[in-house]
Order: C-alpha cells, then structure tokens, then sequence
C-alpha cells in the first residue's frame, strides 16, 4: 500500500520518528504557552468570583478555560512536539497449545483430590452453595414488608360507601361548588393513601350522564385519578369534546361514556367512584371502588 | 536563542534537578520490580484514529462523575420526609416538599458553586451515556467485536445498561414533579413483570409508591451499588484491551499480528492527558452556560400534580416513546394479567439487549468466521453489517421522537392521534428502507478503489465497447505525504539523558540499553512493516531538550530535508 522508501538514518543520525511533529515550534510553543497562562488566569478568577458569593455562568466558564486550557496545551503538546512516529509494537500471543498442557497437568493436581469417593464430597459441596443461595431472599423478604400482591389489591381502599369528597385541604365539596367543566382533585377524608384514593371529580353537564345517572348526580362524574396505563395522574379534561387526556403517554378517555379509552396506550377505563348527594348538599361516594385502581400486576387476574 | 549549545545547557540544567526522582525511582525498582512492566506500559501502542477516543471521553465523564458527585453527596439529604419550606428561594416559601427536594433546591441556590456542580454532574450523565453509545456504534460498524474480543463487547454492553440504570436513579434523587412522574411510571413498567414484578418494586420503594424508604435506597443504589459494579467492569474492560491490544485499521504498515500507532510515553500520554481536560471543560462550559433540570421550576413531586411536556433524559426517552406507541392491549389469562407496559417497557428493550450481547456469535455463525482479527473493517466492506446497524439505530431514533410525540403535535399542529400512527408505521418501515439504502450504498463505495481515502477524482472512461468505468485521476503533486514506515517502538529509545537514568554508574550492569544500540536492526521479518536499519552508531551529539523528541527540530519535508544540519539546528525561530 504505502510504497515509500525507509527513510532510514538521518544525516546528522537523530532517528526521523523521533522528530517532532510540527514544522514551526516557536509558534507551537507560543501556543501551549499561552493556552497553560491562561489556565493559571482563570483558577484566579474563578477563586475571585467564588469569594465574592459565586456565578454559575461565569463559575462554569472560569472552570472551562482552567481546565480547557491545560487540555489543550497538552494535546497541542502532544500533537505537535512529540515524536512523530509512527511506531510499531508486535502483539503478544495470547497462549500457545503448551501453555494450555502445561496448564492441565497443574490443574490435574487438584483433581486427584475429588477422585473416587471424595467425589461425593465435591457435589455436596455444591449442593450446599446451591442452597445457601436461598439466605438471599430473606433480605429481600425484609425489604419487602408484606405481601405485595394482597396490598395491591386493596388499592383506593380508602373509599367506604358514604365517604364524603375533600379537596387535598380536607374541605367537603358540596354540589354547587363546581360549574359545567370544571374539575377538583378530591379524597376521602382523611386519607392515609392519596397517591391511590387520588379521584378526579368532573361536572361534565347539568344533568345526569346518560350512561350511569344513578351513579352521576347534577351531571357529577367522579374517576380515579390513577391513569390504568402506568400510573400517572390524569388531569388534563377537555371540556368541549369531553374527553379526559393523561399526560404521560397520552391516553385519552372518554368522560361521557364511562372513561372508555378512546386513544392511547392505557388499555383499560379509569375505575367510576359511584356518586350521591347528601341531604346537606354535600357529595359523597355511594360505595369504595370495586376493583385495584391503576396500571395491571401479575395476580390482578378478573378484568371488570 | 535555541542554539545547540543552548540546548545542551539546558538539558544539564535539568538532569541536576532530576537526579533526586531518578534515584527514587531506581529505589522503588530495587524493591518492586517495576521497570520491565512499566517500560511495557510506557512503550504500548495506541493506534492513531480519532474513532478511538470515543471511549476515552465515556471514562473521563465517568471520572468528572465521580468527583462532581462526591461533592453533590456532602450536601444532599436522602430523605423523603416531608417538611414546609421556608428557605431562601421564595417562590417556593411555605410549599410542603420532601428533604430530598429541599436539599436539592440549597444546593443550587445556597451551596457555593454547587448549582455549577450539579448542572456539570448532570451534563457529565449525558455525555457519559452518549460516549458510550457512540463508541458502541464505533465497535459495531468497524467489526472490532469480533473473536478475540466477544468478552468486551458484552462487558461494554453492560456497562452501558449499568449507565442508563445509574443515570435514572439519579435523575429521580432530587423529587422533583418531573422525576417523580418518571419514577411512578417506572414502577408500573417494573410492577408489569409477571411473577416477580410486584415483588421487585416492593422489595425497591419499600411499600407501594411511593414507598416508605425510596431516597435512602436509591442513594445507596446511586452512589454506591451501581459505581461500583461500573468502575469493576470498567476496570475489566481496561485490562482485557491491554491484553488483547486495541485494533487497528490496515495500511500504513498495519497487520494482524502487530499495532501502530503512537506510544503511550509521551506523545499519548500528553494527548489524552489534554482530552480528559478538555472533557471537563467541555462539562463545565455546559454547565455554566446551558441550564439543565431546574427543579426550582417543576416544583416539587405531589402524587396527584400534572404535569405536561414531561421529557425524560435522551436516554430513557426512547423507553418512554415505546410506551407511547404500544397499542392499548393488555393479555388476561386466568386469575392473572400481563400489563401493557410489560411489552413496551420490559420485554422490548430485553429483546433488544439480548441480540446485541448475541450479536457477536451471530454474525460469526452467520458468515461461518472463526477466526481472530486484529484489524477493522471498514463498515462499507460489510454491508450487511452495516445495513443491520443503521436500521436498529433508525429503529431507536424513531422511538426517541416518539417520546416527544406531544411536542411534535403542537409543534406541527396535527393531532396526536396522527403523529402516533404515523410514527408506528414509522418504526417499522423505516428501518427496513434505511437498512436496504445502507446495504446498496456500502456496495457501491466499496467498487470504487481507494474511494474517499484522499481527494482525487475519478474519471470516467467509456471503453470502445460502451462500458463505463472509473480510474481515479493521478494524485496532485501537492498531495503527496512523506509517510515514514512505523520504526518498531522497543528500539526508538533515544541515548538516556543524564538526568533520567536509573543507574548513576554505581555497580552493576545498567538498566537501560546502551546508546550504542539506537536505532539498531529491527529483526520484525513481519511483511508490510520494513525496519530501520542502521549499522554505524549514532554519533555522539548534543541533547536537544528535556524529553525523548523535545529537541525542537524542524520536520523536513521531502525535497528540503537534505539541509541536514542547517535544519535540525534551526529551532531558531525564536519565541
Ligand atoms: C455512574 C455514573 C453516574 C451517573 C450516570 C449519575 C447521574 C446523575 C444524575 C442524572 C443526577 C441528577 C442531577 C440533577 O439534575 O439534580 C444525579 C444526582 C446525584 N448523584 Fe449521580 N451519577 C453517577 C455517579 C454518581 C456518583 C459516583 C456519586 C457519588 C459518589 C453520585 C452522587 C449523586 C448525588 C448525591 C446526586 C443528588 C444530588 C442532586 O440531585 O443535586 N453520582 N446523578
Ligand atoms: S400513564 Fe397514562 S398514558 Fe401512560
């Protein structure tokens, strides 16, 4: 490929690899020169402007010139006034046939150890370490608490039947607290679990909704918050089209229908929170949810 | 002013001072027996790419996140404790919010130069992970994992899954709105496992989400567990390239049982000592100027606060728009489900991995090649190989506009439902079409002979008969390099200066080669690299300077390097 002749010695004998890159040092030297002096300026303004409370622009330049400038003086360094080479190194043969004999026999001396009966020895051995293994899960037992699957299960059950909606300030709603469209993020009273009892009560009319009036006073529908795809809170309502959009993935439900999905990754409807007005105005949930709000698990098992 | 004399004088000057670390050093060999192994570390040859610093600059970020990540755990508190707010920042004065956030919110705006620190920890994550996916791609395309080196590329490959995991743990540390709302899909992608899954993000947060003692462990995890595993097997890969040597590209006098290129002592050891500071520069000019995560704005993470426009970190996004594009199916089997995030979100990415880690083996079975390689191939000579990685990377980038599938819906004012299919048909034909169009590229510029090597143009010549074809033009004069054949590096040392040499005389044979024997016989026989050969010994000549090549000698071109003397000794360009 390359055909050029060796260049072999030089006339005054300095070996030509090692010559160094550039063909102008004063210049390179100038260069690097400059590049470190300004290293060493910038460490002082930087110790400065920290003294002075500090600037996180001007730290994070400070900071580039200090060690951009060390790095390409060093580079320059390395680029121009090194030898040039280029050099070449043999690689090492990574093992021959008689290594690997040599390797066998010496192994084999530990083999004699497990000959004949001893070999019982061996498997129990690993027998034993197989086992030991399992100490491992009661770490994970212990960082687990209890059973998870159980737990899941009664997610949201912080709803009761006739549990009264609060706002996460823990003021009742009443029914004339909301016009048509509006929403409020509401809870149980005193709710020990408002990552799961998170509800989301919408007055998506005047009246109630054709497809569940009983469970939908005053045009009240009440969802849980917790978007079945994977958990986010769903919170953007669209009042015009009636539609329900989770943020994260953008599923999208449909209010006036259940909250059945219309778009979107989320392959269930959000769980309905059953309504009713209470003699005083006040809303209130008919019964608890009746299935483990938000995104599937293993032994979720029945589907509503 | 840099004569030789002056030179010489100079070189005096600084073997009086170093005659103090060369008896150190004689000291410490006495006792360790270092100089053989050091020499063979000293004389390790780096070849000359740039594709080869890719790496380099994943272990310098690494390096920065160490350090900018012990000064980050001085002051931040792994606490999900909740307390009111009533520092400083007054926007958020009397806002219920987590220690955890608290602290994060000090840090930036309390803690000197800690806001500086923490937007360089996190520029530092993503170029971490960037380099890291660069210089996957670099080995891929480049066939530098083939046998020897399958060990590596399953090591790097897990390096960088260790690196994602790391990067999200941290992401989610400060509690904020957007990494809470990250942190509460990762559950339920984790929660989607069949079997264990519930048990694992139990066994993690400590509870259902959000947990009881999620910061504790996520900074054990963060600062401890996964550094530690990183650093061990960074330390493998390091050692294994040692062994094995880097690959090459051919030519030049490049061949499978030898390496060229630049040894570490001291051309490569200035040159990557000047990357690893010019990365942290690199981070920190970032970092002062290009906000990242200002978790003051998000505020912080409630359980039932929306959030809109949540984009993860670029190397999660692609996860999150394969979550975005599932269809909405979910499988039922009786008395038990498995989720749809568990296809998106587990399964995907794990099929993913695992033909990466498989591909090694594939491709050897494939194309029936078992045999070691040391030199790289150009990814045009494989074009399948090729075709195949630009479709998975077509493949991924789909998916990572797909995390951002809202934005585009706004930007482009179409709806979402749009984008979304589109993007679906997307994921699938895309890759094919880019695949085939690399495939038939790579084929076409491997025809062309010594095509995109060196400007030239080729003609086209129309043979009598009405076959084209093409000769690249003859090259321009101007062009031509002086390339010198690589000299074998164990027998480029120069005479030892005085200062640098281990025995003073005292007894004993010296350690270090006579000057006679520079620049001897190198007795390769290896065809394609020729020797340099010189039978009359150096004459005796002054030092030039401190180092092995400091002596500030202008490089002769052909045609001028006949001045001898008058251009070696002309240095006296001054400064
Ligand atoms: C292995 C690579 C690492 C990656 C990819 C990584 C990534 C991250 C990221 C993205 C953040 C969020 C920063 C923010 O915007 O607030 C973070 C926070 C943090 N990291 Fe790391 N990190 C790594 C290693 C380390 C190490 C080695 C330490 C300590 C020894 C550390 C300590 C911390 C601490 C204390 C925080 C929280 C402080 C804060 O958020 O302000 N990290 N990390
Ligand atoms: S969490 Fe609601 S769409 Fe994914």
């Amino acid at each position: 490929m390359t055909e050029h002749a060796t260049p072999v010695a030089d006339t005054d004998g300095f070996p030509e690899h090692m010559e160094i890159a550039t063909a102008n040092p004063g210049r390179a030297i100038t260069v690097i020169a400059v590049s470190f002096l300004l290293s060493i300026a910038a460490t002082f303004v930087l110790g400065w402007i920290y003294t002075q409370g500090g600037n996180p622009a001007i730290e994070g330049m400070m900071l580039a010139v200090v060690f951009g400038g060390i790095g390409f003086g060093m580079a320059a360094w390395g680029k121009w006034l090194m030898p040039k080479g280029p050099f070449v190194e043999e690689r090492e043969v990574l093992t021959t046939e008689e290594n690997q004999e040599k390797f066998a026999k010496t192994f084999t001396r530990g083999q004699v150890a497990i000959e004949g009966r001893r070999s019982v020895l061996l498997k129990l051995l690993l027998a034993a370490m197989g086992t030991m293994t399992a100490i491992l899960l009661f770490p994970i037992r212990s960082l687990t608490g209890k059973n998870p699957d159980k737990v899941l299960y009664q997610y949201g059950s912080g709803w009761k039947a006739g549990s009264q909606l609060v706002t996460d300030e823990g003021k009742p709603v009443h029914s004339d607290d909301l016009e048509v469209g509006g929403v409020l993020t509401v809870f149980p009273p005193d709710s020990g679990d408002m990552a799961m009892d998170q509800t989301l009560l919408i007055r998506a009319a005047a009246a109630p909704l054709p497809f569940n009036p009983s469970a939908t006073p005053g045009g009240y529908v009440a969802y849980s918050k917790v978007c079945t795809h994977a958990g986010c809170p769903v919170g953007q309502y669209q009042a015009q089209f009636g539609k329900l959009l989770c943020p994260c993935h953008g599923s999208t439900f449909d209010v006036l229908h259940g909250a059945d999905v219309v778009f979107g990754p989320a392959p269930r409807p959000l769980a309905l929170l059953p309504l009713m007005v209470d003699d005083n105005g006040y809303l209130r949930a008919q019964r608890g949810y009746d299935e483990p709000l938000g995104p599937g698990f293993w032994s979720r098992g029945g589907v509503r | 002013m840099t004569d030789v004399a002056n030179d010489g004088m100079r070189a005096k000057t600084a073997a009086v001072a170093k005659k103090g670390a060369a008896s150190q050093a004689r000291h410490l060999d006495e006792r360790l027996g270092l100089a053989g192994g050091v020499r063979w570390l000293l004389n390790y040859i780096f070849p000359d790419h740039w594709s080869f610093m890719l790496g380099e600059i994943a272990l310098y970020s690494f390096i920065i996140l160490i350090i900018t990540g012990v000064y980050l755990s001085l002051f931040f508190v792994d606490s999900g404790k909740e307390i009111i707010y009533h520092g400083s920042y007054l926007p958020l004065r009397g806002v219920k919010m987590t220690e955890a956030y608290q602290s994060t919110i000090d840090i930036s705006f309390n803690v000197r130069a800690g806001l500086v620190m923490r937007q360089m920890h996190h520029w530092a994550a993503i170029i971490f992970i960037g380099a890291i996916g660069i210089h996957m791609c670099r080995v891929f395309f480049t066939g530098a994992f083939r046998r020897p080196r399958e060990i590596n590329w399953t090591i790097g490959l897990t390096l960088m899954l260790l690196a994602v995991a790391n990067g999200f743990f941290g992401y989610s540390l400060p509690d904020d709105l957007l990494s809470g709302t990250g942190l509460r899909i990762a559950y339920s992608v984790f929660e989607s496992i069949p079997i264990i899954g519930t048990w694992i993000v139990y066994w993690l947060f400590g509870g259902a989400f959000p947990g009881d003692n999620l910061f504790e462990r996520m900074l054990v995890i963060h600062m401890f567990v996964l550094p530690l595993l990183i650093l061990g097997l960074l330390t493998a890969h390091l050692v294994i390239i040692m062994r094995q040597h880097h690959t090459q590209f051919p030519g030049k006098g490049a061949t499978e049982t030898n390496v060229v290129g630049t040894p570490m002592w001291p051309g490569y050891a200035a040159k990557s000592g000047g990357y690893f500071f010019m990365t942290f520069a690199v981070t920190a000019a970032l970092a002062g100027v290009a906000q990242i995560n200002p978790i003051w704005l998000y505020g912080p993470y409630d359980p039932y606060k929306v959030t809109t426009f949540a984009q993860p970190d670029w190397y999660i996004g692609w996860l999150e728009g394969s979550l975005r594009l599932m269809p909405n199916w979910e499988t039922h089997l009786p008395g038990h489900m498995i989720p749809n995030a568990f296809f998106p979100g587990i399964l995907l990415p794990g099929l993913i991995f695992n033909v990466l880690y498989a591909y090694p083996f594939i491709e050897s079975y494939l194309t029936g090649d078992k045999t070691p390689h040391n030199l790289l191939d150009r990814p045009r000579d494989r074009p399948a190989r090729a075709g195949f990685g630009a479709g998975m990377l077509t493949f991924f980038f789909i998916l990572l506009i797909a995390g951002s599938d809202d934005l585009i819906s706004v930007f482009l004012d179409t709806p979402l439902q749009l984008v979304v299919w589109v993007l679906r048909v997307l994921l699938f034909v895309a890759p094919v079409i880019v695949g085939l169009v690399t495939y038939e590229m790579c084929r076409e510029l491997s025809k062309v002979p010594d095509g995109g090597k060196r400007k030239r143009a080729n003609i086209i010549v129309r043979t009598a008969d009405g076959a084209y074809h093409s000769v690249p033009s003859e090259p321009h004069p101007a062009d031509e390099h002086h390339e010198l054949l690589p000299a074998p590096v164990g027998e480029a040392d120069l005479p030892v200066l005085v200062g640098a040499a281990m025995t003073p005389g005292r007894g004993g044979p010296p350690l270090t080669a006579p000057s006679g024997t520079v620049g001897s016989t190198a007795p390769s026989g290896i065809p394609g690299v020729s020797t340099v050969t010189r039978d009359t010994p150096p004459a005796p000549r002054p030092q030039r300077g401190l180092l092995p090549g400091f002596g500030l000698r202008r490089n002769r071109r052909p045609g001028n390097g006949s001045g001898g003397n008058g251009a070696g000794g002309g240095g006296g360009t001054g400064s």
